[in-house]
């Protein structure tokens, strides 16, 4: 592993001598090594998929949430440390609550993302906390359309297309760039999203799979798609991935 | 100012505003007049104010008082514009306005916001004392606004024209201002559409005018 910061590491609030916040970084490692999780913007909507690693046969399923809702219209999906993860929910969630209270409309996509932004900077400032390992996808829809977000660790906010994080985050990034995303349903990109996370699942291990997305047919209303659903789009994807392995073959 | 025993009334909007939705905008109307008591202390005052480039304020009540909430929402709309990176929409600046009667319970302003933004074309907000916030397709406020609600239940229609709008908030105004004293001056009519505001003003002798009732000739004893 390159990047050792001896010394430069210990706080946030050092810089090394070329210019890099190590805490920061390190913070990243522990979003690129959880499990991945991806968000794309569709023609109807936003879809966010999370894949959760089976840690242990003792856990519920479809516990260990890591879609959140933060109003009707806007919704987010974690990546990385998930204790981190719900301190930041919790924050836009009372942010976009504010906002609606002060200016009597829902919040903006960039402007909540602007705010989650700040908030997760704050926590690169000062010795004496340490940076959220997170990176929050964030997705609304309101009457300016649909919009993904995504917030690191260093507080950098950007929008996007579609995007994913996590250990399968390059192969995942290399199959969503080759979707058409602006001629695709949410159902039609639920069935992607599937497939692109079981092919970038590498290890032998089973997961689980949560969605969630806002579109057109959920009344541009957050919601975690059914578990019935998901296992469907589950099953197609894997009966796709089969053929096209035969097809290599 | 006047002491304990010899207060002196503050300025006071007496005041008929109205603002009503039409096919396309809204239109705004306010008479000109502020009382001190019974002294008339500006008879050309304007009552309809900019509180972004196509949402404005009516203001009845206290001058001071709203005078003063029409800045700080000012400010606040202008700030929130910077953030949004567009214009804000009328229910926001009118929800600032809201805050402000709420927050501050001692205000005395009776206040109308309308104008115009793209998600949901022209919007009249009353936001009476006390901070209520209600949308309406019109409204009217103010001391004279007692006089000329039957008027305006009667003749406004949904979908009027620009010109009928108009032309229904003058003769509304003009209306309360022959009945009301506290209410008279000048007519001050705003237009907010999505080109944003017209401002003109109609003059008293261009006012609409009820004398019909007055006989030509006295009837009977000679005074």
């Amino acid at each position: 592993m390159s990047g050792i910061g001896t010394g430069y590491d210990l706080s946030v609030s050092t810089f090394s001598p070329d210019g890099r916040v190590f805490q920061a970084e390190y913070a990243q490692k522990a979003v690129d090594s959880s499990g991945t999780v991806l968000g794309m913007c569709c023609a109807d909507g936003v879809v966010l998929a999370a894949e959760k690693p089976e840690i242990s046969k003792l856990i519920e399923e479809h516990s260990n949430r890591r879609a959140f809702p933060i109003d009707r219209h806007a919704g987010a999906v974690i990546a990385g440390v998930a204790a981190d993860g719900r301190a930041i929910i919790d924050r836009a969630q009372a942010e976009a609550s504010n906002y609606k209270s002060f200016y009597g409309d829902k919040i903006p996509g960039h402007v909540l993302a602007e705010r989650v932004a700040s908030f997760v900077h704050l926590f690169n400032l000062y010795w004496y906390v340490r940076p959220f390992g997170v990176c929050t996808l964030l997705a609304t829809c309101d009457h300016s359309g649909p919009q993904l977000h995504m917030v690191d660790p260093s507080g950098t906010m950007h929008e996007y297309n579609a995007t994913a994080v996590g250990k399968g985050r390059q192969a995942a990034k290399n199959e969503l760039e080759k979707l058409k995303l602006d001629r695709m349903t949410c159902k039609e990109a639920l069935f992607s999203a599937a497939k692109i996370l079981h092919q970038v699942h590498d290890e032998e291990k089973a997961f689980e799979l949560e969605v969630a997305w806002i579109s057109a047919d959920t009344d541009y209303v957050f919601t975690r798609v059914s578990n019935e659903e998901v296992a469907e789009a589950e099953q197609a994807a894997k009966a796709a991935i089969e053929a096209e392995d035969m097809d290599d073959d | 100012m006047g002491d304990r025993y010899h207060q002196e009334a503050a300025p006071h909007t007496g005041t008929t505003i109205v603002a009503v939705e039409y096919d396309g905008g809204v239109v705004l109307g306010a008479d000109s007049r502020v009382s001190t008591g019974i002294y008339i202390s500006n008879r050309a005052s304007d009552k309809i104010t900019p509180l972004s480039e196509s949402v404005y304020l009516l203001r009845s009540g206290s001058a001071a008082d709203t005078q003063a909430v029409s800045d700080y929402v000012r400010f606040f709309s202008e700030q929130h514009e910077m953030e949004l990176q567009h214009a804000p929409k009328v229910v926001t600046v009118a929800n600032l306005v809201k805050l402000m009667n709420y927050q501050n319970k001692h205000l005395v302003g009776a206040m109308i916001v309308a104008g115009w933004d793209s998600v949901e074309g022209g919007q009249v907000y009353g936001c009476p004392i006390g901070g209520t916030i209600v949308r309406e397709k019109w409204t009217t406020d103010g001391s004279g606004s007692t006089f000329i609600w039957g008027y305006l239940d009667a003749e406004y229609k949904d979908g009027m024209t620009r010109e009928e709008a108009e032309n229904l908030v003058q003769a509304a105004l003009a209306l309360a201002m022959a009945r009301d004293a506290s209410s008279g001056g000048v007519i001050r009519i705003v237009t907010i559409d999505k080109d944003g505001a017209r401002r003109r003003m109609v003059t008293p002798d261009e006012h609409m005018q009820m004398w019909d009732d007055i006989p030509e000739q006295p009837i009977g004893i000679h005074v």
